[in-house]
């Protein structure tokens, strides 16, 4: 909507600002209404609709896959049980040939960060203004000025969800280090390689990095594709509306990045659900 | 771009969805990807066993037939040689039968034969005395010279 009143930063700006709930000290509980407001908000804020579209889209998935599963049959199978037991079976064999050790919950969770993040990432495909336009002009009708009302809807652009989900995931290979190794084990991979117990600080220093690195490298990742991904459709979009040889040009560079981005929405998805498996089996290996 | 609650959010929402995940979709579709796996290997068995029993049952009639055969040949040698042996008893008993019709025929011959030489004899005997009451022109006394005509009828 790159409009006469707007110019192509203020067009980018709301494109990449949150619907952000908060508190501000003299306002009370509200919507941010621009991105300084935003950041004001501190720690203690929501991106609505951050959560809403991961929330909504990780239940969608849910929800579809749990009706096949209720109707189930190990007999010939339906068009959409063929389709979930593809993803399936696909999840399945990726976990089989990385994951060395016994855990039920490892294929679970590879399946979903799979299907999640695919959808999450999916959103991206929408046509960039689409759903802030409509939700811009369905906010006006309640007295809203559109130009202060933000909605991204690709959750994976959004650092905390990215944040979030790799945390989780961090969270997870601590516990099962722990649990595998125990307390003593896991102290003992941190400090005790490469350079034997005489060289426990660099051991530290080095083993502690390579495992603080793994959450960052695994959010970082997807968050900077889906992000530059998102950047790219918005400065695209940027080029409609000036004359017909810049819209039509721009109409092809979009139709273009779309169909690469449909690699990558599936290559990030897939990456991240590998790197969850691997990272998995590595707590999971009690001999270093 | 601001890191705030909606990462806890997230973290929350991620831990139930694999929850859910864990226990309400990814177990029942495992489960019938397993029990069909499990299916198709018995029905794979199954088809061979069938080939197996196919190849066992097809020997078998092949043995039965050519047991039927060698049967239907002994019983075919057989027949030939109850009918070698119909043969040679019949042929024995027309040769018998032959033998017997063609010994009482000589013996009816001989007895026939007998019969006519005795006649004639009794014939030539009375001939002979005819003869010799023309030669001597009386009459012999046939009872009186009856031993003397009897030797002449015996040397004829």
């Amino acid at each position: 909507m790159a409009t006469a009143e707007l110019t192509a930063s203020d067009y980018i700006q709301h494109h990449l600002t949150n619907l952000t709930l908060g508190w501000l000290p003299d306002q009370g509980l509200v919507f941010a209404h621009n991105a300084d407001e935003a950041a004001a908000m501190g720690f203690w804020a929501l991106h609505v609709d951050s959560l809403l579209w991961s929330i909504g889209l990780g239940y969608l998935f849910l929800i579809g896959f749990r009706k096949v599963a209720d109707n189930v049959t190990a007999g010939v199978p339906g068009k959409a049980q063929n389709f979930v037991e593809m993803i399936i079976d696909f999840v399945n064999e990726n976990v089989r040939g990385s994951f060395s050790a016994k855990n039920d919950m490892v294929a679970p969770l590879a399946l979903t960060i799979f299907a999640w993040v695919f959808l999450m990432n999916l959103m991206d495909l929408v046509p960039v203004d689409l759903i802030p336009w409509a939700f811009g002009q369905f906010m006006s009708l309640f007295g809203a000025d559109p130009h202060h009302v933000f909605m991204r809807v690709v959750p994976t652009t959004d650092p905390n969800v990215t944040f979030g989900m790799a945390l989780a995931v961090f969270f997870m290979v601590l516990y099962y280090s722990i649990k595998i190794k125990g307390v003593g084990g896991f102290v003992g991979e941190l400090t005790l390689h490469p350079f034997g117990k005489f060289g426990i600080p660099a051991n530290l220093i080095l083993e502690g990095i390579s495992l603080l690195s793994k959450p960052l490298s695994l959010s970082l990742r997807l968050f900077g594709n889906m992000y530059a991904g998102e950047m790219i459709f918005i400065l695209v979009a940027l080029m409609y509306g000036h004359n017909i040889v810049l819209s039509l040009g721009g109409g092809a560079l979009q139709l273009a990045w779309a169909i690469f981005h449909i690699l990558i929405i599936t290559l990030q998805a897939f990456i991240f659900m590998v790197l969850t498996i691997v990272y998995l089996d590595m707590a999971h290996q009690t001999d270093h | 771009m601001n890191i705030n609650l909606t990462l806890i959010s997230q973290m929350i929402a991620f831990a139930i969805f694999v929850a859910f995940c864990m226990k309400y979709v990814w177990p029942p579709i495992m489960k019938a990807l397993d029990e069909r796996a499990t299916k198709i290997a018995e029905g794979l068995a199954a088809a061979e066993r069938g080939q197996q029993e196919q190849e066992i049952g097809r020997q078998k009639a092949l043995e039965e037939m050519k047991a039927a055969k060698a049967k239907a040949a002994d019983i075919v040698a057989q027949a030939q040689k109850r009918y070698n042996e119909v043969m040679d008893e019949a042929k024995r008993d027309a040769q018998g039968e032959a033998d017997r019709i063609k010994t009482a025929a000589h013996a009816e011959i001989e007895q026939e034969t007998n019969r006519a030489r005795e006649e004639l004899r009794e014939r030539m005997a009375a001939l002979a005395v005819a003869a010799a009451e023309k030669v001597l022109e009386k009459e012999i006394d046939a009872s009186a010279h009856k031993a003397l005509i009897d030797s002449f009828a015996k040397q004829l």
